[in-house]
């Protein structure tokens, strides 16, 4: 409904317009919502469950389209294209997403973990490159002193974040525009899930994040703007600081507050 | 586009399985046509006489269904108390326990024995030992048939129903022992309940398996073209006949038994009809 | 009061107790016959279970009367049935496997859709199916319009048998798998082939195997079915379109001769020792692939 910019529209990389999502004809899990995204930034998309942020968040990647019962409308234009009306395959290699389950491919070593988001679009990479790519993915999630040593070895013992940082890692090599993340942390102990935050920190260096999360906290600890959903709609979208200090719907305030949620 | 391509592959290769049996099912009837035009359906199928000899070719498929119903039923009835027993034993007695695992690994063994080892075994030892027991005097029979059958199926009676047992939640029985019962009375009137539906419907599925059971039951049956009067008698069933026949058989003969053949999967797949329809009852009460 | 409550008691303890009895005695009877079989194929195969067994095809009736009225043993063994049973079920392999694992891959993503249901519903019903009809069916299918019995007509019949069980299992394993797997794969790009080449399949490669080894050693011990399609041959025979031998058709065979019975339990005691083999590698496969 309401958004402010903080920069220049002309800057934004993501931009949502109109954007709504169906589950049936007539009802809407997301309605209208319309807001930019800009480069180098963590947002948070917050709200009381059900609100709708992550069906907002899968829209962005075209994973709706798994399900045919499932309709988006608007437009959703990433590096000035409709993402709505691409190739989802392509759209998916520009908007990474890592989910809320820490899932490593089971019959993959750590090392073709990595890699799978080349192996899987056919892209045919030399061993240097190789090599590259899963040593700067690894490092840029800082688990590349604690696997290199055993790469060849399956995923599943590693530590739950551990796993999430494995899962972040396969979705940055194939350096997309932005990264949408699904409540990465809410799986995982206060330990890895501090460890994860401070990672996003680090990495909104390179890329633009959009982090779904239904802890306030952690949209106050790391986003730089914050968008909150409440019943499909999008009540209030905008600096982090200045919506928790200062909310200008009461919406936002009685979540803020703990009224609800 | 690749996917589009894959995602047809599959749909075509799902739509082979509807193919499949509209062909199977065609196959069998037009083959069967000769028959019942010469006889007419019920006339086939009410008729206990089979002769091959050209003179006096007649076909009739009643002695036959009634061999399959006699074998079939009394091979159900004999297996009801140890496939029931195994049932009980994994499923509620010793749930979970490792003896349990040894049973079903036993019981998965038998299943695993081909149906001519089965009636090799019913030949040359359990035969002899019915003679010898006086049950019958050259031994093929109904009866043996139908015990050798009755072994034959337990695993399949009893893995299903040992499965339902074992699902059924621990706080429903913990009701019951709260109130005093005993272990016998909670699966009286707890567990069986509870499981009736799969308990029910794995009979009907080992029905089914024995209906159509072959190469055991023509090696024991005795192979007569006549309704069995007894258990001791000798007879023929609907797939034993088709055994027998089929080698050199053509024109009639071999439509009559093609129809016997259509007959015995009309009976399965009802069978399996059946056995469906009670499971989604009995869960849904 | 003190004195009705006992008496009751104690005759519902009782009962509880015969039950008790009464069910374990049942369940060792059930277990009783796999002792007795495998004791009568051992003991009276271990015999004629030697090297010739192996290298050897079936001696003719002739030869056998005369080896058994000289005092000495048969001649010959089931090469013939080995290697035909080797081909019928290496063809049928190759016609149930691709198209069973592509019906259960479509199924396991389209459960409840109305065509999935029925596609399922059919499968079930094909399973259900006696041996001796789906012989028919190939007789009609190919024996027919051949002219004459060949392998390819029992690779068939077994095919047909094999397709529900590779379905089903196949099915079941992709379900099992969490979905996670899949979305995470999409979500990477790739395309929906490459997820199910590249991730579900290799994911499920256990129950998936699993299953292909149980409906092998399924069909490895039918007879009737072969009975009317490949018929059997005395000598070893590769040629997809001839009579072809199988072990189970050759154990009717010798059941049918008094000169052949020796050969008998020999010949079910190799079946035996593949079948149970097969089946022995298939729990060790499914315990070890655990999704």
């Amino acid at each position: 409904m309401e958004s402010i910019n903080t920069t220049n529209e002309k800057n934004a990389v993501l931009q949502l317009k109109d954007v709504s999502v169906s589950y049936s004809p007539g009802k809407y899990a997301v309605k209208q919502v319309s807001a930019d995204i800009f480069p180098h930034t963590i947002t948070a998309i917050m709200g009381p469950s059900g609100c709708g942020k992550s069906t907002l968040l899968r829209a962005i990647n075209r994973m709706h389209d798994l399900y045919a019962h499932i309709h988006t409308s608007g437009e959703i234009i990433l590096k000035g294209r409709n993402v709505l009306e691409m190739e989802p395959m392509v759209v998916r290699r520009m908007a990474g997403m890592v989910f809320q389950q820490p899932n490593p491919f089971p019959t993959m070593s750590i090392y073709d973990n990595v890699l799978a988001g080349y192996s899987l679009n056919g892209i045919r990479l030399n061993r240097k490159e190789k090599e590259e790519i899963v040593e700067q993915s690894l490092k840029s999630v800082s688990l590349w002193e604690e696997v290199k040593d055993v790469m060849n070895k399956r995923g599943s013992f590693l530590s739950g974040g551990q796993q999430q940082r494995l899962c972040i890692a396969r979705t940055l090599a194939l350096k997309p525009e932005v990264l949408l993340m699904d409540e990465p942390t809410s799986a995982l102990d206060p330990i890895s899930t501090n460890k994860i935050e401070e990672l996003l920190l680090e990495l909104k260096q390179q890329f633009t994040i959009i982090i779904v999360t239904h802890n306030m906290s952690q949209a106050a600890r790391i986003s730089d703007n914050s968008m909150f959903m409440y019943l499909g709609e999008l009540v209030e979208h905008g600096n982090t600081t200045q919506m928790f200090t200062k909310p200008r719907h009461k919406r936002t305030e009685e979540y803020l507050t703990g009224v609800f949620g | 586009m690749k996917d589009k391509i894959f995602r047809s592959l599959l749909f075509a290769a799902a739509l082979f399985i509807l193919l499949l049996s509209a062909a199977i099912v065609y196959a069998l009837v037009s083959r069967s046509g000769e028959t019942f035009q010469e006889y007419g359906f019920w006339g086939f199928v009410t008729n206990a006489e089979w002769d091959p000899r050209s003179a006096t070719e007649e076909y009739g498929a009643f002695s036959f269904i009634m061999g399959t119903l006699y074998t079939a039923f009394f091979s159900l009835l004999l297996c009801v108390p140890f496939s029931l027993a195994v049932a009980l034993f994994n499923g509620e007695y010793f749930k979970g326990k490792k003896i349990s695992g040894v049973v079903r690994s036993v019981v998965d063994l038998l299943a695993g024995i081909p149906s001519i080892v089965y009636g090799l075994w019913g030949f040359y030892t359990v035969r002899p030992l019915l003679i010898e027991l006086g049950v019958s005097a050259q031994g093929f029979s109904i009866f043996l048939s139908a015990l050798v059958l009755a072994i034959m199926i337990i695993p399949y009676a009893s893995s299903l129903s040992g499965e339902f047992l074992s699902m059924i939640p621990n706080n429903l029985k913990e009701g019951a022992y709260s109130l005093g019962a005993t272990r016998l009375e909670v699966v009286q009137h707890i567990s069986l309940p509870a499981a009736a539906s799969g308990i029910v419907a794995s009979y009907i599925l080992a029905l089914g398996r024995a209906l159509g059971e072959t190469m055991a039951v023509t090696m024991l049956i005795g192979n007569t073209n006549r309704i069995p009067g007894g258990l001791r008698d000798t007879g023929n069933t609907m797939a034993s006949v088709i055994a027998n026949q089929f080698g050199e058989a053509d024109g009639l003969k071999l439509s009559a038994l093609i129809a016997i053949g259509l007959l015995l999967f009309i009976i399965t797949a009802l069978i399996n009809l059946i056995a469906k329809l009670v499971m989604k009852k009995l869960s849904h009460a | 009061m003190n004195q009705i409550t006992p008496i009751s008691f104690k005759s519902r303890k009782a009962k509880d107790k015969t039950m008790f009895f009464l069910v374990c005695l049942f369940s060792s009877l059930a277990m009783v016959p796999l002792f007795f079989i495998i004791w009568d194929v051992i003991s009276k195969g271990y015999k004629n279970f030697n090297l010739r067994l192996f290298t050897e095809v079936t001696p003719s009736s002739m030869d056998a009367l005369m080896a058994t009225m000289n005092g000495d043993p048969i001649p010959g063994g089931i090469l013939n049935g080995i290697t035909g049973s080797l081909l019928i079920v290496g063809l049928a392999i190759l016609f149930s496997i691709p198209l069973g694992l592509f019906i259960g891959i479509y199924l396991s993503d389209n459960r409840g859709k109305k065509f999935a249901r029925i596609v399922s519903y059919l499968t079930d019903l094909l399973q259900g199916m006696p041996s001796i009809v789906i012989g028919i069916i190939a007789y009609a299918w190919v024996v027919k319009p051949l002219g004459g019995y060949s392998a390819l007509a029992g690779s068939v019949a077994l095919s047909i048998m094999m397709l529900p069980m590779i379905v089903r299992s196949t099915e079941e394993t992709m379900k099992i798998l969490p979905n996670a797997y899949k979305e995470a794969g999409l979500a990477l790009g790739a395309s929906y082939t490459n997820v199910v080449f590249k991730i579900l399949l290799p994911s499920g490669f256990g129950g998936i195997f699993t299953g292909i080894l149980l409906a092998i050693s399924r069909v490895m011990g039918e007879t009737a079915p072969l009975m009317l399609t490949a018929l059997g041959a005395s000598v070893v025979n590769w040629k997809v379109m001839e009579p072809t031998s199988a072990i189970p058709l050759l154990i009717w065979d010798f059941y049918n001769d008094p000169n052949l019975v020796d050969l008998i339990w020999s010949s079910s005691l190799l079946l035996l020792i593949v079948i149970f083999l097969l089946n022995w590698i298939a729990k060790i496969v499914a315990r070890k692939w655990k999704v």
